[in-house]
């Protein structure tokens, strides 16, 4: 049934993703396709996957942003793939009841049985997590890798996400939301866990922790505020280690 | 979006075949059409073909068109599915009205008021057919009060004018099909000039930093590496767009195609001195509105952007 469940009483599962702490590997797209391949929604077609237009169902996809926030740009990877929403558009545009959310976790997933691959539902996604299976001509979508997190056969260290499990910066956290002394609830609480697209309304289960602030206050070096030089190797008064500037800030950080 | 011919096709001619419904069914009831056979046939035999076809068409877009009767299912949550529901429920009073028509040559009382019920059912499905797009809170463009009423104009305009062409082709003249034809030619054009004039003005409450979440107050997120260099499914689907300058063309050529050539025309054929030769004149007025409507089904397309191309790069929707 394609209206949401109504008596959602279970555990709510979701991932937090760590923008302070990803470095864009994407080891957490590629573990996800190789789990993937091979579980709940396989095969994961590629179609002419050795040749020029490659393309292909993925569940994770990784961007990298630059952000201007002032005096302190950065570049911030952004892993991205389903949130596995309390309000999913794409459950309730679904005709044929095939795209559902799952009343004992919050897991939203899709019967490939039934799927008749209109593909409205990756249209209603905001955050492009519904990927069609050319080969399939169903819709598939990150199925919070329900064949690791209940299987019995692994070790329970292992009944986590493939993405969570091969994160080698341990930016991906896997747990329950509703249980307040979970790692995803604590986490969400101390580093102020956002939603993505909240003006979208499908309050989405995944949070993101936004990149720490430096401990460091990043200066600009005078001369170059003023505009008046910076320009490489031209002698002109490019930056100084003066109180402040650039290679002072990299002493103080080499000196910590 | 990208603009699939399968549903550009549907939804152009469900659009006219239930329009025509709509009109068969006010025309009986209101005495406007008596029960012509030929006519009858001619008209039925249209709207039946427009709305079927189209139907049939708008199951090329699926991965698995066996499965679609599964689409009537889910009702209560999905305007598509209401679509399809409502669509093979107005063929029941249709073909019954149909058939009294048209083999029975009785189109009054009890079988006019089964025409009006399918008129309504007709209507109705044009509604849900807008709402499927009025209701993705993903494209700005799309979810906008003018989607519905633009359907529902497009949809009685085509129907009105293949009602008038088909009724001149077997002699039938009535001033109030050509009232009917001109009223919705002028109301769908107004409808579509205030909507496109909407959708230019407006902004969506998305952009990079709500997508990402990143850039504070007023700082600034710019797209510095795609996930994968050769294009996505996500990227294909959602991420078309036309340039503006393309746009505008095309949107001067529906205006030319759908509606003032068609008005030229109609307008034309109050002058001729032979009502016989309105016929030809009306017909191409037919065609023409419906090659300007295929067209501006097309941008309708076209020119919607989904929020998710602000992963992508996109710097607004």
């Amino acid at each position: 049934m394609t209206s949401l469940p109504q008596d959602m009483a279970g555990p709510k599962l979701g991932l937090v993703i760590d923008l302070d702490t990803c470095v864009g590997c994407h080891a957490c797209a590629v573990s996800c396709k190789e789990w993937n391949s091979g579980g709940h929604s396989a095969p994961l077609t590629d179609q002419d996957p050795y040749g020029a237009d490659a393309t292909g169902v993925w569940f994770n996809r990784i961007h990298s942003y630059e952000v201007d926030d002032g005096a302190q740009g950065r570049t911030v990877n952004f892993p991205r793939s389903c949130l596995h929403c309390e309000k999913p558009a794409c459950v309730t545009v679904c005709p044929t009841g095939a795209s559902y959310k799952r009343v004992e976790d919050g897991i939203v997933l899709v019967n490939e049985d039934t799927c008749i691959g209109c593909k409205l539902c990756s249209w209603a996604c905001p955050y492009g997590a519904r990927e069609y299976d050319f080969d399939a001509g169903v819709m598939k979508k990150c199925t919070l890798c329900i064949d690791r997190i209940y299987n019995q056969n692994l070790d329970k260290a292992d009944r986590v996400p493939a993405c969570v499990s091969t994160c080698p910066s341990h930016a991906r956290h896997f747990g329950d939301f509703n249980d307040p002394d979970s790692e995803v609830s604590k986490l969400v609480a101390e580093r102020g866990g956002y939603d993505l697209m909240p003006e979208m309304a499908m309050a989405p289960t995944n949070k993101y922790l936004p990149p720490r602030k430096p401990k460091i206050p990043v200066t600009v070096p005078a001369a170059i505020a003023a505009g008046g030089g910076g320009k490489p190797g031209s002698g002109d008064g490019g930056p100084k280690p003066a109180p402040g500037g650039f290679l002072d800030l990299v002493d103080r950080l080499f000196s910590r | 979006m990208n603009p699939a011919y399968s549903v550009i096709f549907f939804t152009t001619f469900s659009g006219l075949g239930y329009g025509l419904l709509v009109w068969l069914g006010v025309a009986a009831a209101t005495g406007v059409i008596g029960a012509e056979r030929g006519f009858g046939f001619t008209a039925f035999a249209l709207a039946f073909g427009a709305v079927t076809t189209g139907l049939l068409a708008s199951t090329y877009h699926l991965g698995h068109p066996e499965r679609a009767w599964r689409a009537l299912s889910q009702w209560r949550s999905s305007w598509l599915s209401r679509e399809g529901v409502l669509a093979i429920a107005t063929y029941v009073p249709t073909g019954m009205f149909a058939a009294a028509w048209v083999l029975a040559g009785r189109n009054h009382g009890v079988w006019a008021a089964i025409g009006v019920i399918g008129a309504v059912l007709a209507f109705g499905t044009i509604i849900t057919t807008g709402m499927i797009y009025a209701s993705l809170a993903t494209i700005r463009q799309w979810r906008h009060g003018l989607v519905v009423p633009n359907y529902l104009a497009l949809g009685l305009m085509t129907g009105g004018i293949w009602i008038a062409a088909l009724a001149s082709l077997f002699g039938i003249y009535r001033a109030s099909l050509l009232l009917i034809a001109i009223v919705m030619i002028v109301l769908a054009w107004g409808l579509k000039l205030a909507y496109w004039f909407s959708i230019d003005r407006g902004s969506s409450a998305s952009t990079p930093e709500t997508a990402t979440g990143l850039g504070g107050a007023e700082g600034k997120v710019r797209l510095l590496e795609s996930p994968h260099t050769q294009e996505n499914y996500v990227m294909a689907e959602m991420g078309y767009k036309i340039a503006r300058k393309h746009a505008r063309k095309l949107r001067r050529w529906v205006q030319v195609l759908a509606f003032a050539l068609p008005l030229a025309l109609i307008l034309a054929t109050g002058f001729m001195v032979v009502p016989s030769w309105s016929a030809l004149p009306m017909l191409t007025a037919a065609i023409l509105a419906t090659a300007g409507v295929f067209l501006e089904r097309w941008l309708f397309f076209a020119e919607a952007r989904h929020v998710v191309t602000l992963f992508y790069g996109a710097e607004r929707v």
